[in-house]
Protein backbone atom coordinates (compact mmCIF):
# COMPACT_ATOMS: atom_id res chain seq x y z
CA UNK A 1 0.00 0.00 0.00
CA UNK A 2 2.85 2.33 0.84
CA UNK A 3 4.24 1.67 -2.63
CA UNK A 4 0.86 2.53 -4.12
CA UNK A 5 0.72 5.86 -2.25
CA UNK A 6 4.30 6.61 -3.28
CA UNK A 7 3.55 5.81 -6.93
CA UNK A 8 0.46 7.99 -6.89
CA UNK A 9 2.48 10.86 -5.44
CA UNK A 10 5.29 10.56 -7.98
CA UNK A 11 2.72 10.10 -10.75
CA UNK A 12 1.05 13.36 -9.77
CA UNK A 13 4.37 15.20 -9.51
CA UNK A 14 5.39 13.96 -12.94
CA UNK A 15 1.93 14.94 -14.22
CA UNK A 16 3.30 18.50 -14.28
CA UNK A 17 6.01 17.22 -16.62
CA UNK A 18 3.28 15.58 -18.71
CA UNK A 19 1.42 18.91 -18.89
CA UNK A 20 4.58 20.61 -20.13
CA UNK A 21 5.09 17.93 -22.78
CA UNK A 22 1.40 18.22 -23.66
CA UNK A 23 1.84 21.92 -24.50
CA UNK A 24 4.82 21.45 -26.81
CA UNK A 25 4.10 18.02 -28.27
CA UNK A 26 0.30 17.99 -28.59
CA UNK A 27 -0.44 21.66 -29.19
CA UNK A 28 2.63 22.64 -31.24
CA UNK A 29 3.68 19.20 -32.49
CA UNK A 30 7.14 20.13 -31.23
CA UNK A 31 9.12 17.30 -29.55
CA UNK A 32 11.06 19.38 -27.08
CA UNK A 33 14.24 17.76 -25.77
CA UNK A 34 14.94 20.72 -23.48
CA UNK A 35 12.77 18.75 -21.05
CA UNK A 36 15.67 16.51 -19.98
CA UNK A 37 17.70 19.53 -18.97
CA UNK A 38 14.94 21.71 -17.61
CA UNK A 39 13.53 19.11 -15.20
CA UNK A 40 17.01 18.83 -13.64
CA UNK A 41 17.39 22.61 -13.81
CA UNK A 42 14.22 22.99 -11.73
CA UNK A 43 15.46 20.41 -9.22
CA UNK A 44 18.89 22.08 -9.05
CA UNK A 45 17.52 25.58 -8.49
CA UNK A 46 15.07 24.43 -5.82
CA UNK A 47 17.69 22.31 -4.06
CA UNK A 48 20.41 24.97 -3.91
CA UNK A 49 18.00 27.68 -2.76
CA UNK A 50 16.56 25.43 -0.06
CA UNK A 51 20.04 24.51 1.14
CA UNK A 52 20.96 28.21 1.17
CA UNK A 53 18.04 28.81 3.51
CA UNK A 54 15.35 30.24 1.25
CA UNK A 55 11.77 29.17 1.92
CA UNK A 56 10.78 26.11 -0.11
CA UNK A 57 7.91 28.04 -1.73
CA UNK A 58 10.31 30.71 -3.02
CA UNK A 59 12.72 28.03 -4.18
CA UNK A 60 9.93 26.26 -6.09
CA UNK A 61 8.81 29.51 -7.72
CA UNK A 62 12.36 30.25 -8.89
CA UNK A 63 12.60 26.70 -10.25
CA UNK A 64 9.52 27.44 -12.37
CA UNK A 65 11.00 30.71 -13.62
CA UNK A 66 14.33 29.02 -14.39
CA UNK A 67 12.51 26.44 -16.51
CA UNK A 68 10.72 29.25 -18.36
CA UNK A 69 14.08 30.83 -19.12
CA UNK A 70 15.46 27.55 -20.51
CA UNK A 71 12.36 27.18 -22.70
CA UNK A 72 12.70 30.77 -23.83
CA UNK A 73 16.19 30.02 -25.16
CA UNK A 74 15.01 26.90 -27.02
CA UNK A 75 12.08 28.86 -28.45
CA UNK A 76 14.33 31.65 -29.69
CA UNK A 77 16.81 29.19 -31.24
CA UNK A 78 13.94 27.53 -33.09
CA UNK A 79 11.65 30.42 -34.01
CA UNK A 80 14.09 33.29 -34.48
CA UNK A 81 17.29 31.54 -35.62
CA UNK A 82 15.27 28.89 -37.48
CA UNK A 83 17.22 25.94 -36.07
CA UNK A 84 15.58 22.55 -36.40
CA UNK A 85 13.29 21.93 -33.43
CA UNK A 86 15.04 18.80 -32.19
CA UNK A 87 18.43 20.44 -32.53
CA UNK A 88 17.31 23.53 -30.59
CA UNK A 89 16.24 21.25 -27.74
CA UNK A 90 19.43 19.19 -27.86
CA UNK A 91 21.63 22.30 -27.71
CA UNK A 92 19.82 23.76 -24.72
CA UNK A 93 19.63 20.37 -22.98
CA UNK A 94 23.38 19.88 -23.40
CA UNK A 95 24.17 23.40 -22.26
CA UNK A 96 21.92 22.94 -19.23
CA UNK A 97 24.01 19.97 -18.07
CA UNK A 98 26.93 22.32 -17.38
CA UNK A 99 24.61 25.00 -16.03
CA UNK A 100 23.07 22.50 -13.62
CA UNK A 101 26.48 21.44 -12.33
CA UNK A 102 27.37 25.09 -11.78
CA UNK A 103 24.07 25.80 -10.02
CA UNK A 104 24.45 22.83 -7.69
CA UNK A 105 28.23 23.12 -7.29
CA UNK A 106 28.40 19.31 -7.29
CA UNK A 107 26.50 16.50 -8.92
CA UNK A 108 24.14 15.71 -6.06
CA UNK A 109 22.49 17.75 -3.31
CA UNK A 110 20.75 15.85 -0.49
CA UNK A 111 17.65 17.51 0.98
CA UNK A 112 16.66 14.94 3.58
CA UNK A 113 17.44 17.18 6.55
CA UNK A 114 16.10 20.38 4.98
CA UNK A 115 12.67 21.96 5.23
CA UNK A 116 10.98 21.34 1.87
CA UNK A 117 7.39 21.75 0.69
CA UNK A 118 7.05 18.00 1.18
CA UNK A 119 8.49 17.86 4.71
CA UNK A 120 6.41 20.93 5.53
CA UNK A 121 3.21 19.01 4.76
CA UNK A 122 4.55 15.90 6.46
CA UNK A 123 4.94 17.94 9.61
CA UNK A 124 1.17 18.50 9.78
CA UNK A 125 0.68 14.79 10.34
CA UNK A 126 1.06 13.13 13.73
CA UNK A 127 4.41 11.38 13.79
CA UNK A 128 4.30 7.62 13.34
CA UNK A 129 0.50 7.53 13.19
CA UNK A 130 -0.83 4.99 10.73
CA UNK A 131 -4.22 5.19 9.09
CA UNK A 132 -6.22 2.13 8.22
CA UNK A 133 -7.40 2.12 4.61
CA UNK A 134 -9.37 -1.04 3.79
CA UNK A 135 -7.17 -3.09 6.08
CA UNK A 136 -3.87 -1.56 4.99
CA UNK A 137 -1.90 0.55 7.40
CA UNK A 138 -0.60 3.73 5.75
CA UNK A 139 1.54 6.39 7.46
CA UNK A 140 -0.56 9.52 7.88
CA UNK A 141 2.26 11.76 6.66
CA UNK A 142 2.36 9.96 3.31
CA UNK A 143 -1.32 10.69 2.86
CA UNK A 144 -0.80 14.36 3.71
CA UNK A 145 1.92 14.60 1.09
CA UNK A 146 -0.27 12.84 -1.46
CA UNK A 147 -3.10 15.25 -0.62
CA UNK A 148 -0.83 18.27 -1.10
CA UNK A 149 0.54 17.03 -4.42
CA UNK A 150 -2.97 16.16 -5.61
CA UNK A 151 -4.31 19.63 -4.81
CA UNK A 152 -1.23 21.32 -6.29
CA UNK A 153 -1.36 19.39 -9.56
CA UNK A 154 -5.14 19.81 -9.84
CA UNK A 155 -4.68 23.55 -9.31
CA UNK A 156 -2.01 23.85 -12.03
CA UNK A 157 -4.11 21.68 -14.37
CA UNK A 158 -7.17 23.89 -13.79
CA UNK A 159 -5.18 27.08 -14.34
CA UNK A 160 -3.82 25.67 -17.58
CA UNK A 161 -7.33 24.68 -18.65
CA UNK A 162 -8.62 28.17 -17.91
CA UNK A 163 -5.67 29.71 -19.75
CA UNK A 164 -6.42 27.70 -22.87
CA UNK A 165 -9.95 29.09 -22.88
CA UNK A 166 -8.89 32.75 -22.76
CA UNK A 167 -8.39 34.83 -25.91
CA UNK A 168 -4.63 34.42 -25.55
CA UNK A 169 -4.85 30.67 -24.91
CA UNK A 170 -7.28 29.98 -27.76
CA UNK A 171 -4.99 31.91 -30.11
CA UNK A 172 -2.04 29.87 -28.85
CA UNK A 173 -3.84 26.61 -29.63
CA UNK A 174 -4.69 27.97 -33.07
CA UNK A 175 -1.02 28.89 -33.61
CA UNK A 176 -0.20 25.21 -33.11
CA UNK A 177 -3.17 23.96 -35.10
CA UNK A 178 -3.02 26.22 -38.18
CA UNK A 179 -0.28 28.86 -38.16
CA UNK A 180 -1.19 30.31 -41.57
CA UNK A 181 -4.76 30.95 -40.50
CA UNK A 182 -3.95 32.61 -37.21
CA UNK A 183 -1.24 34.77 -38.77
CA UNK A 184 -3.88 36.06 -41.16
CA UNK A 185 -5.92 36.93 -38.06
CA UNK A 186 -3.11 39.01 -36.63
CA UNK A 187 -1.18 36.69 -34.35
CA UNK A 188 2.61 36.70 -34.19
CA UNK A 189 2.94 32.92 -34.31
CA UNK A 190 6.68 32.95 -33.53
CA UNK A 191 6.19 34.91 -30.31
CA UNK A 192 3.35 32.60 -29.27
CA UNK A 193 5.46 29.52 -29.92
CA UNK A 194 8.36 30.91 -27.87
CA UNK A 195 5.93 31.71 -25.06
CA UNK A 196 4.47 28.20 -25.20
CA UNK A 197 7.88 26.50 -25.06
CA UNK A 198 8.84 28.73 -22.11
CA UNK A 199 5.62 27.91 -20.25
CA UNK A 200 6.07 24.22 -20.98
CA UNK A 201 9.59 24.13 -19.57
CA UNK A 202 8.48 26.16 -16.58
CA UNK A 203 5.99 23.42 -15.72
CA UNK A 204 8.64 20.75 -16.32
CA UNK A 205 11.09 22.51 -14.00
CA UNK A 206 8.31 22.84 -11.44
CA UNK A 207 7.84 19.09 -11.68
CA UNK A 208 11.58 18.60 -11.21
CA UNK A 209 11.69 20.83 -8.14
CA UNK A 210 8.85 18.90 -6.47
CA UNK A 211 10.43 15.59 -7.42
CA UNK A 212 13.71 16.60 -5.79
CA UNK A 213 11.88 17.69 -2.64
CA UNK A 214 9.88 14.46 -2.56
CA UNK A 215 12.74 12.04 -3.12
CA UNK A 216 15.03 14.10 -0.90
CA UNK A 217 17.81 14.96 -3.35
CA UNK A 218 18.59 16.66 -6.64
CA UNK A 219 20.87 14.82 -9.02
CA UNK A 220 22.42 16.05 -12.25
CA UNK A 221 21.41 12.80 -13.97
CA UNK A 222 17.75 12.82 -12.98
CA UNK A 223 16.47 14.21 -16.31
CA UNK A 224 17.56 11.27 -18.44
CA UNK A 225 14.63 9.68 -20.25
CA UNK A 226 12.11 12.23 -19.03
CA UNK A 227 10.93 13.30 -22.52
CA UNK A 228 9.85 9.76 -23.30
CA UNK A 229 8.25 9.51 -19.88
CA UNK A 230 6.22 12.64 -20.57
CA UNK A 231 5.27 11.42 -24.04
CA UNK A 232 4.10 8.09 -22.62
CA UNK A 233 1.89 9.91 -20.10
CA UNK A 234 0.37 12.18 -22.74
CA UNK A 235 -0.27 9.25 -25.09
CA UNK A 236 -1.90 7.14 -22.36
CA UNK A 237 -4.01 10.14 -21.42
CA UNK A 238 -5.15 10.62 -24.97
CA UNK A 239 -6.11 6.97 -25.25
CA UNK A 240 -8.05 7.18 -21.98
CA UNK A 241 -9.95 10.25 -23.06
CA UNK A 242 -11.04 10.13 -26.63
CA UNK A 243 -11.80 13.77 -27.33
CA UNK A 244 -10.30 16.95 -28.74
CA UNK A 245 -11.56 19.12 -25.88
CA UNK A 246 -8.53 20.72 -24.29
CA UNK A 247 -9.86 20.44 -20.73
CA UNK A 248 -10.29 16.69 -21.01
CA UNK A 249 -6.90 16.34 -22.69
CA UNK A 250 -5.26 18.11 -19.74
CA UNK A 251 -7.11 15.82 -17.33
CA UNK A 252 -6.05 12.89 -19.49
CA UNK A 253 -2.37 13.86 -19.36
CA UNK A 254 -2.53 13.95 -15.55
CA UNK A 255 -4.32 10.61 -15.37
CA UNK A 256 -1.90 9.19 -17.94
CA UNK A 257 1.07 10.11 -15.80
CA UNK A 258 -0.45 8.56 -12.67
CA UNK A 259 -1.51 5.40 -14.49
CA UNK A 260 1.88 5.02 -16.14
CA UNK A 261 3.66 5.37 -12.80
CA UNK A 262 1.37 2.71 -11.32
CA UNK A 263 2.05 0.36 -14.23
CA UNK A 264 5.77 0.81 -13.71
CA UNK A 265 5.42 0.16 -9.96
CA UNK A 266 3.50 -3.03 -10.63
CA UNK A 267 6.03 -4.19 -13.21
CA UNK A 268 8.92 -3.54 -10.80
CA UNK A 269 7.01 -5.36 -8.08
CA UNK A 270 6.68 -8.35 -10.35
CA UNK A 271 10.41 -8.45 -10.74
CA UNK A 272 11.14 -6.38 -13.83
CA UNK A 273 14.80 -5.38 -13.91
CA UNK A 274 14.85 -1.60 -13.18
CA UNK A 275 17.62 -1.30 -15.78
CA UNK A 276 15.11 -2.25 -18.45
CA UNK A 277 12.69 0.50 -17.47
CA UNK A 278 13.76 3.07 -20.04
CA UNK A 279 14.01 0.51 -22.85
CA UNK A 280 10.51 -0.72 -22.15
CA UNK A 281 9.17 2.84 -21.89
CA UNK A 282 10.70 3.69 -25.26
CA UNK A 283 9.22 0.57 -26.88
CA UNK A 284 5.88 1.39 -25.33
CA UNK A 285 5.90 4.93 -26.75
CA UNK A 286 6.95 3.61 -30.16
CA UNK A 287 4.05 1.16 -30.23
CA UNK A 288 1.59 3.76 -28.96
CA UNK A 289 2.69 6.17 -31.70
CA UNK A 290 2.34 3.73 -34.60
CA UNK A 291 -0.72 1.88 -33.33
CA UNK A 292 -3.39 4.42 -34.39
CA UNK A 293 -1.99 4.43 -37.94
CA UNK A 294 -1.96 0.63 -38.11
CA UNK A 295 -5.51 0.36 -36.74
CA UNK A 296 -6.64 2.93 -39.28
CA UNK A 297 -5.08 0.94 -42.11
CA UNK A 298 -6.75 -2.28 -40.93
CA UNK A 299 -10.07 -0.46 -40.69
CA UNK A 300 -9.74 0.90 -44.21
CA UNK A 301 -8.83 -2.53 -45.55
CA UNK A 302 -11.91 -3.96 -43.88
CA UNK A 303 -14.10 -1.27 -45.41
CA UNK A 304 -12.55 -1.84 -48.81
CA UNK A 305 -13.20 -5.57 -48.58
CA UNK A 306 -16.80 -4.93 -47.62
CA UNK A 307 -17.17 -2.60 -50.59
CA UNK A 308 -15.72 -5.18 -52.97
CA UNK A 309 -17.96 -7.80 -51.45
CA UNK A 310 -20.99 -5.63 -52.03
CA UNK A 311 -19.95 -5.09 -55.66
CA UNK A 312 -19.57 -8.82 -56.22
CA UNK B 1 -7.13 53.35 -51.48
CA UNK B 2 -4.67 50.52 -52.08
CA UNK B 3 -1.54 51.80 -53.82
CA UNK B 4 0.85 49.32 -55.40
CA UNK B 5 3.89 50.97 -56.99
CA UNK B 6 6.54 49.28 -59.15
CA UNK B 7 6.58 46.13 -57.06
CA UNK B 8 9.13 43.44 -57.95
CA UNK B 9 9.38 39.92 -56.57
CA UNK B 10 11.67 37.16 -57.78
CA UNK B 11 11.59 33.74 -56.15
CA UNK B 12 14.80 31.65 -55.96
CA UNK B 13 16.95 34.33 -57.62
CA UNK B 14 20.07 33.18 -59.50
CA UNK B 15 19.03 29.55 -59.56
CA UNK B 16 17.57 27.16 -62.08
CA UNK B 17 14.17 27.64 -60.44
CA UNK B 18 14.21 31.41 -60.67
CA UNK B 19 10.71 32.80 -61.08
CA UNK B 20 10.18 36.48 -61.79
CA UNK B 21 6.69 36.59 -60.35
CA UNK B 22 6.15 40.35 -60.19
CA UNK B 23 7.98 42.66 -62.57
CA UNK B 24 7.32 46.22 -61.57
CA UNK B 25 3.57 46.02 -61.19
CA UNK B 26 1.73 49.28 -60.41
CA UNK B 27 -1.95 49.77 -59.75
CA UNK B 28 -4.26 51.86 -57.58
CA UNK B 29 -7.43 50.30 -56.20
CA UNK B 30 -10.09 52.77 -55.08
CA UNK B 31 -12.13 52.57 -51.93
CA UNK B 32 -15.08 50.22 -52.48
CA UNK B 33 -13.69 48.71 -55.68
CA UNK B 34 -14.43 45.02 -56.21
CA UNK B 35 -11.60 43.90 -58.46
CA UNK B 36 -11.34 40.52 -60.19
CA UNK B 37 -7.75 39.53 -60.94
CA UNK B 38 -7.36 37.24 -63.96
CA UNK B 39 -4.33 35.75 -65.64
CA UNK B 40 -2.71 32.57 -66.86
CA UNK B 41 -0.80 30.27 -64.53
CA UNK B 42 2.37 31.97 -63.41
CA UNK B 43 1.16 35.44 -64.35
CA UNK B 44 1.63 36.61 -60.78
CA UNK B 45 -2.00 36.78 -59.58
CA UNK B 46 -1.53 34.98 -56.30
CA UNK B 47 1.91 36.52 -55.78
CA UNK B 48 0.31 39.95 -56.04
CA UNK B 49 -2.22 39.07 -53.35
CA UNK B 50 0.43 37.53 -51.10
CA UNK B 51 2.65 40.60 -51.56
CA UNK B 52 -0.20 42.77 -50.31
CA UNK B 53 -0.94 40.35 -47.45
CA UNK B 54 2.73 40.27 -46.47
CA UNK B 55 3.36 36.54 -46.82
CA UNK B 56 6.89 37.40 -48.04
CA UNK B 57 8.93 40.62 -48.26
CA UNK B 58 8.94 42.23 -51.71
CA UNK B 59 12.25 42.93 -53.47
CA UNK B 60 11.48 46.47 -54.57
CA UNK B 61 8.55 48.82 -54.66
CA UNK B 62 5.94 50.22 -52.35
CA UNK B 63 2.53 49.19 -51.03
CA UNK B 64 0.16 51.31 -48.95
CA UNK B 65 -3.45 50.93 -47.86
CA UNK B 66 -5.44 54.04 -46.95
CA UNK B 67 -2.15 55.88 -46.38
CA UNK B 68 -0.77 53.18 -44.08
CA UNK B 69 2.58 51.93 -45.34
CA UNK B 70 2.45 48.17 -45.65
CA UNK B 71 5.74 47.59 -47.48
CA UNK B 72 7.79 46.65 -44.42
CA UNK B 73 4.98 45.69 -42.04
CA UNK B 74 5.01 42.02 -40.92
CA UNK B 75 2.15 39.81 -42.04
CA UNK B 76 0.45 39.52 -38.65
CA UNK B 77 0.30 43.30 -38.25
CA UNK B 78 -1.29 43.78 -41.67
CA UNK B 79 -4.05 41.45 -40.50
CA UNK B 80 -5.48 44.42 -38.62
CA UNK B 81 -6.50 45.95 -41.94
CA UNK B 82 -6.82 42.94 -44.22
CA UNK B 83 -9.22 39.98 -44.26
CA UNK B 84 -8.16 36.92 -46.24
CA UNK B 85 -9.66 33.75 -47.70
CA UNK B 86 -7.30 31.15 -49.16
CA UNK B 87 -7.62 28.77 -52.08
CA UNK B 88 -7.33 25.71 -49.87
CA UNK B 89 -10.53 25.42 -47.80
CA UNK B 90 -8.47 23.87 -44.99
CA UNK B 91 -6.10 26.84 -44.73
CA UNK B 92 -8.51 29.35 -43.26
CA UNK B 93 -9.71 27.54 -40.15
CA UNK B 94 -8.17 25.64 -37.22
CA UNK B 95 -9.53 22.08 -37.66
CA UNK B 96 -9.19 20.81 -34.09
CA UNK B 97 -11.00 23.79 -32.64
CA UNK B 98 -14.73 24.35 -32.55
CA UNK B 99 -16.67 26.59 -34.93
CA UNK B 100 -17.31 28.98 -32.04
CA UNK B 101 -13.62 29.11 -31.09
CA UNK B 102 -12.66 29.80 -34.70
CA UNK B 103 -15.15 32.65 -34.91
CA UNK B 104 -13.95 33.99 -31.56
CA UNK B 105 -10.42 34.06 -33.00
CA UNK B 106 -11.67 36.03 -35.98
CA UNK B 107 -13.72 38.39 -33.84
CA UNK B 108 -10.51 39.81 -32.40
CA UNK B 109 -8.58 39.94 -35.68
CA UNK B 110 -5.58 42.22 -35.32
CA UNK B 111 -6.45 43.13 -31.74
CA UNK B 112 -4.56 42.47 -28.51
CA UNK B 113 -5.51 39.09 -27.08
CA UNK B 114 -5.68 39.11 -23.31
CA UNK B 115 -6.70 36.81 -20.51
CA UNK B 116 -10.46 37.27 -20.70
CA UNK B 117 -12.48 34.24 -21.76
CA UNK B 118 -12.66 33.78 -25.52
CA UNK B 119 -16.21 32.44 -25.38
CA UNK B 120 -19.14 33.52 -23.29
CA UNK B 121 -22.88 32.95 -23.42
CA UNK B 122 -23.28 36.44 -24.85
CA UNK B 123 -20.73 35.85 -27.56
CA UNK B 124 -22.26 32.49 -28.53
CA UNK B 125 -25.55 34.33 -28.86
CA UNK B 126 -23.92 36.89 -31.17
CA UNK B 127 -22.46 34.12 -33.34
CA UNK B 128 -25.79 32.44 -34.07
CA UNK B 129 -27.33 34.98 -36.43
CA UNK B 130 -24.45 35.49 -38.87
CA UNK B 131 -23.82 31.74 -38.95
CA UNK B 132 -27.46 30.91 -39.61
CA UNK B 133 -27.38 33.49 -42.45
CA UNK B 134 -25.02 31.10 -44.23
CA UNK B 135 -27.97 28.70 -44.62
CA UNK B 136 -25.78 25.71 -43.89
CA UNK B 137 -27.41 24.60 -40.64
CA UNK B 138 -24.20 25.25 -38.77
CA UNK B 139 -25.78 27.39 -36.04
CA UNK B 140 -26.61 24.26 -34.01
CA UNK B 141 -23.10 22.88 -34.40
CA UNK B 142 -21.07 25.76 -32.96
CA UNK B 143 -19.39 23.46 -30.44
CA UNK B 144 -18.23 20.91 -33.00
CA UNK B 145 -14.65 20.88 -34.28
CA UNK B 146 -14.47 22.65 -37.63
CA UNK B 147 -12.43 19.79 -39.08
CA UNK B 148 -15.61 17.73 -39.33
CA UNK B 149 -17.16 20.12 -41.87
CA UNK B 150 -16.98 19.94 -45.66
CA UNK B 151 -14.66 22.15 -47.71
CA UNK B 152 -17.54 24.36 -48.81
CA UNK B 153 -18.79 24.85 -45.27
CA UNK B 154 -15.30 25.66 -44.07
CA UNK B 155 -14.76 28.13 -46.91
CA UNK B 156 -18.07 29.87 -46.18
CA UNK B 157 -17.06 30.13 -42.51
CA UNK B 158 -13.61 31.45 -43.47
CA UNK B 159 -15.30 34.15 -45.55
CA UNK B 160 -17.56 35.03 -42.64
CA UNK B 161 -14.55 35.09 -40.30
CA UNK B 162 -12.44 37.26 -42.66
CA UNK B 163 -15.19 39.89 -42.69
CA UNK B 164 -16.39 39.49 -39.09
CA UNK B 165 -14.65 42.78 -38.27
CA UNK B 166 -15.01 44.94 -41.37
CA UNK B 167 -11.59 44.81 -43.09
CA UNK B 168 -10.24 47.79 -45.04
CA UNK B 169 -9.30 45.30 -47.74
CA UNK B 170 -10.58 41.80 -48.49
CA UNK B 171 -8.24 39.40 -50.32
CA UNK B 172 -9.81 36.33 -51.94
CA UNK B 173 -7.26 33.98 -53.47
CA UNK B 174 -9.20 31.67 -55.83
CA UNK B 175 -11.35 30.84 -52.86
CA UNK B 176 -13.78 28.73 -54.90
CA UNK B 177 -11.25 26.87 -57.08
CA UNK B 178 -11.09 23.79 -54.84
CA UNK B 179 -14.87 23.45 -54.48
CA UNK B 180 -17.37 21.54 -56.61
CA UNK B 181 -19.36 23.80 -58.98
CA UNK B 182 -22.53 23.84 -56.90
CA UNK B 183 -20.73 24.71 -53.66
CA UNK B 184 -18.54 27.22 -55.52
CA UNK B 185 -21.71 28.94 -56.73
CA UNK B 186 -23.01 29.15 -53.19
CA UNK B 187 -19.76 30.62 -51.88
CA UNK B 188 -19.71 33.16 -54.72
CA UNK B 189 -23.28 34.23 -53.89
CA UNK B 190 -22.21 34.66 -50.30
CA UNK B 191 -19.13 36.65 -51.37
CA UNK B 192 -21.31 38.99 -53.40
CA UNK B 193 -23.73 39.45 -50.51
CA UNK B 194 -21.05 40.21 -47.93
CA UNK B 195 -18.99 42.51 -50.16
CA UNK B 196 -22.05 44.50 -51.24
CA UNK B 197 -23.45 44.77 -47.74
CA UNK B 198 -20.31 46.31 -46.26
CA UNK B 199 -19.05 47.99 -49.45
CA UNK B 200 -15.74 46.16 -48.98
CA UNK B 201 -12.71 47.00 -51.07
CA UNK B 202 -11.95 43.59 -52.54
CA UNK B 203 -9.27 41.89 -54.62
CA UNK B 204 -10.44 38.50 -55.89
CA UNK B 205 -8.14 36.22 -57.85
CA UNK B 206 -10.13 33.85 -60.03
CA UNK B 207 -9.71 31.35 -62.84
CA UNK B 208 -13.31 31.72 -63.89
CA UNK B 209 -14.07 34.26 -66.65
CA UNK B 210 -17.72 33.90 -65.78
CA UNK B 211 -17.06 35.04 -62.20
CA UNK B 212 -14.96 37.95 -63.47
CA UNK B 213 -17.75 39.03 -65.80
CA UNK B 214 -20.53 38.68 -63.23
CA UNK B 215 -18.81 40.13 -60.22
CA UNK B 216 -17.24 43.43 -59.31
CA UNK B 217 -16.61 46.69 -61.11
CA UNK B 218 -13.10 46.16 -62.40
CA UNK B 219 -10.97 43.46 -64.00
CA UNK B 220 -7.18 43.31 -63.90
CA UNK B 221 -5.61 40.90 -66.36
CA UNK B 222 -2.06 40.02 -65.37
CA UNK B 223 0.66 38.76 -67.63
CA UNK B 224 4.34 38.13 -66.84
CA UNK B 225 4.08 39.87 -63.50
CA UNK B 226 2.61 43.07 -64.93
CA UNK B 227 -0.85 44.33 -65.70
CA UNK B 228 -1.78 43.55 -69.30
CA UNK B 229 -5.31 44.99 -69.20
CA UNK B 230 -7.16 47.11 -66.69
CA UNK B 231 -10.88 47.10 -67.49
CA UNK B 232 -13.16 49.38 -65.50
CA UNK B 233 -16.22 51.60 -65.67
CA UNK B 234 -18.61 51.00 -68.55
CA UNK B 235 -16.04 48.80 -70.32
CA UNK B 236 -16.29 46.38 -67.40
CA UNK B 237 -20.09 46.53 -67.45
CA UNK B 238 -20.22 45.56 -71.13
CA UNK B 239 -17.52 42.95 -70.86
CA UNK B 240 -18.65 39.43 -71.82
CA UNK B 241 -16.85 36.12 -71.48
CA UNK B 242 -16.05 36.10 -75.22
CA UNK B 243 -14.46 39.53 -75.01
CA UNK B 244 -12.27 38.32 -72.18
CA UNK B 245 -11.28 35.23 -74.13
CA UNK B 246 -10.30 37.45 -77.05
CA UNK B 247 -8.09 39.52 -74.75
CA UNK B 248 -6.51 36.35 -73.44
CA UNK B 249 -5.75 35.25 -76.98
CA UNK B 250 -4.18 38.58 -77.72
CA UNK B 251 -1.95 38.28 -74.69
CA UNK B 252 -0.98 34.80 -75.75
CA UNK B 253 -0.19 35.89 -79.30
CA UNK B 254 2.05 38.66 -77.97
CA UNK B 255 3.84 36.07 -75.92
CA UNK B 256 4.85 34.04 -78.97
CA UNK B 257 7.24 36.76 -80.08
CA UNK B 258 9.69 37.82 -77.46
CA UNK B 259 10.22 41.46 -76.64
CA UNK B 260 13.36 42.12 -78.66
CA UNK B 261 11.85 40.54 -81.74
CA UNK B 262 8.70 42.58 -81.27
CA UNK B 263 10.83 45.70 -81.03
CA UNK B 264 12.73 44.82 -84.19
CA UNK B 265 9.55 44.16 -86.11
CA UNK B 266 8.14 47.47 -84.95
CA UNK B 267 11.26 49.32 -86.12
CA UNK B 268 11.22 47.73 -89.53
CA UNK B 269 7.54 47.81 -90.36
CA UNK B 270 6.07 50.79 -88.59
Amino acid sequence: MSILIGSLTIGLILALLALGVFITFKIFDFPDLTTEGSITFGAAIAAILIVKGYSPATATLFAFLGGCLAGLVTGILHAVFKLNGLLSGILVMTALYSVNLHVMGRSNIPLLSELTLISHFESYAEADKDINIMGWLVPQKDLFVLGFVLVFTALIGSLLNIFFKTNLGVAMRAAGNNAQMIRALGVNTKAYMIFAIALSNGLIALSGSLLAQFQGFADVQMGIGMVVWGLASVIIGEALINTRSVGFLIFGAIMGSVLFRLLVAVALQWGMDPNDLKLITAIFVFIALILPGLLNKAENRKKLKKLQHAED
Amino acid sequence: MLKIKRVYKTFNPDSANEVRALQGISVNINLGDFVCVLGTNGSGKSTLLNAVAGTFPIDKGFISLNDIFLTKMPEHQRARYIGRVFQNPFSGTAPDMTIAENIALASSRGMKRGLSFALSANKMEEFIEPVSDLNMNLEDRLNEPIGKLSGGQRQALTLLMATWIKPELLLLDEHTAALDPKTAGKVIELTKKIVEKDQLTTLMVTHSMQQAVNLGNRILMLHNGKIAYDIQGSDKKHMRVNDLLALFDEVRRKEQVDESVAHMIKEQYI
